[in-house]
């Protein structure tokens, strides 16, 4: 099994901080993984992108040239991923803040609310975690059981308050990506 | 005990593996894409009683170094790639006093300023010497997080060894990638050898004066110590040439290629030869010393084609010539300025090659 | 019978290669006795800079390192930094510190690196020949000033007063400036030495002693005449003295504690 994904988003959503954690849940559950950022020459305001591998075998390029899975966070960060997927992979969209589907008909494309979801267990900004569960539905390449005991190690102990709040937000990707699938 | 696995950005393993490996000085100077390499010595050097300086310049740093390689102790610098050429005066001076130091760099496309993005345009500095005079660097290059740990580990016992400084040629895209890394055991600093020839000390080691200089004003005296030097240099590359090797037996087409360009070159294999195209990969670990005589084998058998895949205008290309020394037909292709190609390119232009 | 005064024992007794009248030999002496003095020859490293005095490690026996053109300081940083017991004296000519090596002598001081530096201000380059250097006099004659130093329309520069310079910068704490071009100013000087390198050992912070020293071969003058030069152009411009000393043994200045 090899899941390579292609992460777009605004510099701010947390879009880095969503490809770190995928890779560091995928090396807890024993993956070989690598995580490549990519910040736009404008480091404001600019489009973060990230290029993440998780596998069982050694991984050769760390660049995603074609991703099976893209995720796109924001609309105007459409148009640099959507040309990352590979023929008919799939493109997880946050349709809270993207309106426009990207132009590839042969992808299977999913919509999640990441944003919306995010506010409604209270606080818009773990709409990262939101669609690192959807992320993790779909593909199965990392399940995500037992992310309360991983992100204890993730978060120094001062942030695992925050613990709770980041798995609802994951159980609610899934479920989101179940319910669209 | 199993060791613990932990997911680092490649500066930051290449930090930790040079504390773990007894580096007693740090002296660096900001630059990206190397930042979190001396962020990183910053936060770890001073709490463990070790000196860590930001200097004012690389060209300070570097000296920094020299001094603190007199003094026996194992001592280091990073930087990227415009850093790195203000360093040059500094490492001759190193080789030309035969002082161990380990030098990092975290390349980024040039030339001039040039950009922040990864680029390996800086393979004939580090293989040429880089500065004045007759003399040579041992030169790894890492393809990962986990080999640029292993690998700045290792440097400082080269160095130590050969009394020759280690340049570690990383890419900003290793250093600004992260992958899980097991890290070495730290070495004893109390236990590591004494260097009989450093300054300091002197009434506890009971020995004359030591000078440490690369002065040598009277010709015939300098030229003595040059060929002594070179013949040093001569049983390094006996004994230094590493390299990996993967399906290269059977292809009728053999990827040249070190550092992130043989990862994507991995992956060009592995899809090529799902096309069941005969191509493989040679990566070479030393730059410096090159795996000359490895390649030389290579190219005996009939047909074989040689293409170097560098992040770069073709400079490795140039030694892949000289093993090859005519026998079969070396190209090049690679990106520059900072882009990097992906497995597809490298295919296509495997491919173009293979059918040329 | 007491010795009363003899060859330093930190002092290598071969002739050396300065040339006559040179203050090389001078300084030399007076650093060597000093480190006698203070028992320190087994603890004592020097860094030699590119200039004359690159062959100082025929000169001073003990531990020595040559560092590249100016990054003296730098050197003399890593070297101290590691040794912090031991006595590091860093010695540089004007070309070495005050023109290719200004930005190390600057953050090496403003860094309160413990070591000393000796600076030999001889207002020329001796060993490439006598040209122009940071601390040449206005209107002073050097091969690559042949009309004389000129700041104006040659747009040359002024020369450089280099305790002045840095004793703004917090990390410097004894910064004095010394001649050797009579008996009265070599006793002071070696004086100031002293009191830079007792400084040193106790861990106050950078000292420094400026030098002014002859150099009849580039002036183009006999020894007798450079000695006058000296007194007469040098001094005037650079002054002798302490310029800055923040040292735990310094007397309180005057009028304190009113």
């Amino acid at each position: 099994m090899t899941e390579k994904t292609f992460i777009a988003g605004f510099g701010g959503q947390g879009v880095i901080s969503l490809g770190q954690m995928w890779v560091y849940c995928a090396m807890k559950e024993g993956l070989i993984v690598s995580f490549f950022p990519f910040y736009g020459a404008e480091k404001r305001g600019g489009i973060a992108r990230a290029s993440v591998i998780v596998s069982e075998e050694e991984i050769a390029s760390p660049i995603v040239a074609k991703a099976d899975t893209v995720v796109i966070m924001s609309q105007d960060s459409v148009e640099i991923a959507e040309e990352k997927c590979a023929q008919g992979g799939t493109i997880l969209l946050n349709s809270s803040l993207v309106k426009t589907d990207p132009n590839r008909p042969d992808a299977k494309i999913l919509h999640i609310p990441c944003n919306e979801i995010a506010e409604k267990i209270g606080d818009g900004r773990i709409a990262n975690m939101v669609m690192m569960g959807a992320l993790s539905q779909t593909t199965g390449a990392v399940k995500l059981d037992h992310a309360d005991e991983i992100l204890k190690t993730f978060f120094p102990p001062s942030k695992h308050g925050l613990i709770p709040m980041n798995i609802k937000a994951i159980e609610a990707g899934k479920q989101a990506c179940l319910s669209c699938e | 005990m199993s060791k613990e696995i932990r997911l680092m950005k490649g500066n930051e393993a290449i930090g930790e593996a040079a504390i773990r490996a007894g580096c007693a000085s740090y002296f660096g100077y900001p630059i990206t894409p190397q930042n979190e390499l001396t962020a990183y010595m910053a936060a770890n050097m001073l709490p463990a009683g070790r000196i860590f300086i930001q200097a004012e310049s690389e060209v300070s740093a570097i000296n920094m170094v020299y001094g603190a390689a007199a003094t026996g102790v194992r001592a280091m610098t990073s930087s990227s790639s415009p850093g790195i050429s203000l360093k040059q005066e500094g490492i001759s001076y190193l080789c030309g006093a035969d002082l161990p130091a380990v030098v990092v760099n975290v390349a980024r496309a040039g030339p001039g300023l040039g950009g922040i993005t990864p680029a390996q345009g800086d393979y004939f500095q580090s293989t040429r010497g880089g500065g004045h005079g007759d003399y040579h660097t041992i030169v790894l290059a890492p393809k990962g997080v986990q080999e640029a740990a292993d690998l700045t580990f290792e440097a400082f016992e080269l160095s130590d060894k050969y009394k020759i400084p280690v340049l570690v040629l990383a890419d900003g895209l290793i250093g600004q990638m992260m992958e899980s890394v097991v890290l070495p055991d730290p070495v004893d600093m109390a236990a590591l050898p004494r260097k009989p020839w450093a300054v300091g000390h002197q009434a506890r080691d009971k020995r004359g004066v030591n000078h440490v200089s690369s002065m040598n004003l009277d010709p015939a005296t300098l030229e003595k110590a040059n060929l002594k030097r070179e013949a040093h240099y001569d049983m390094v590359k006996k004994e230094l040439c590493r390299y990996e090797e993967m399906q290269v037996e059977d292809a009728d087409l053999v990827i040249v290629a070190y550092g992130t360009s043989a990862r994507v070159s991995m992956s060009a294999v592995q899809a090529g030869r799902a096309k069941g195209l005969k191509i493989g990969l040679f990566r070479p670990i030393t730059l410096w010393p090159f795996p000359y005589e490895r390649i030389a084998a290579l190219a005996e058998k009939e047909g074989r084609k040689f293409l170097s895949v560098e992040m770069s205008m073709g400079q490795m290309v140039e030694d892949v010539r000289l093993a090859v020394n005519g026998r079969a037909p070396v190209a090049h292709y690679g990106r520059t300025g900072g882009m990097i190609h992906n497995e597809e390119e490298v295919l296509a232009a495997a491919e173009r090659m293979l059918n040329a | 019978m007491e010795l009363l005064y003899g060859h330093p024992k930190s002092l290598v007794s071969i002739q050396s290669k300065y040339c006559p009248g040179c203050g090389h030999g001078v300084i030399h002496r007076l650093i060597t006795e000093v480190i006698d003095e203070m028992g320190l020859q087994e603890r004592s490293i020097i860094t030699n800079p590119v200039g004359c005095s690159i062959w100082a490690e025929y000169y001073f026996d003990f531990d020595s390192v040559q560092p590249a053109h100016g990054r003296t300081p730098a050197a003399a940083t890593g070297i101290k930094r590691n040794l912090k017991d031991h006595l590091v004296i860093c010695y540089q000519g004007d070309g070495d510190l005050a023109a290719i090596g200004t930005a190390e002598i600057i953050h090496a001081a403003n860094r309160g690196e413990k070591f000393t530096t000796i600076f030999v201000n001889n207002a020329i380059y001796g060993m490439t020949g006598g040209q122009m250097a940071p601390t040449t006099l206005v209107g002073q004659y050097a091969t690559t000033s042949p009309r004389g130093r000129d700041p104006g329309e040659a747009g040359m520069g002024y020369p450089i007063k280099v305790c002045e310079l840095l004793s703004s910068l917090g990390g410097t704490r004894y910064l004095a400036r010394g001649a050797v071009n009579n008996p009265v100013n070599i006793k002071k000087t070696k004086k100031m030495i002293r009191t830079a390198f007792e400084a040193q050992m106790r861990g106050e912070g950078f000292t420094m002693v400026e030098i002014l020293s002859q150099c009849p071969t580039n002036w183009k003058l006999s020894p007798p005449e450079s000695i006058d030069w000296l007194e007469k152009n040098m001094i005037p411009f650079y002054p002798l003295g302490e310029i800055k000393n923040t040292l735990s043994t310094a007397a309180a200045p005057a009028g304190a504690g009113n």
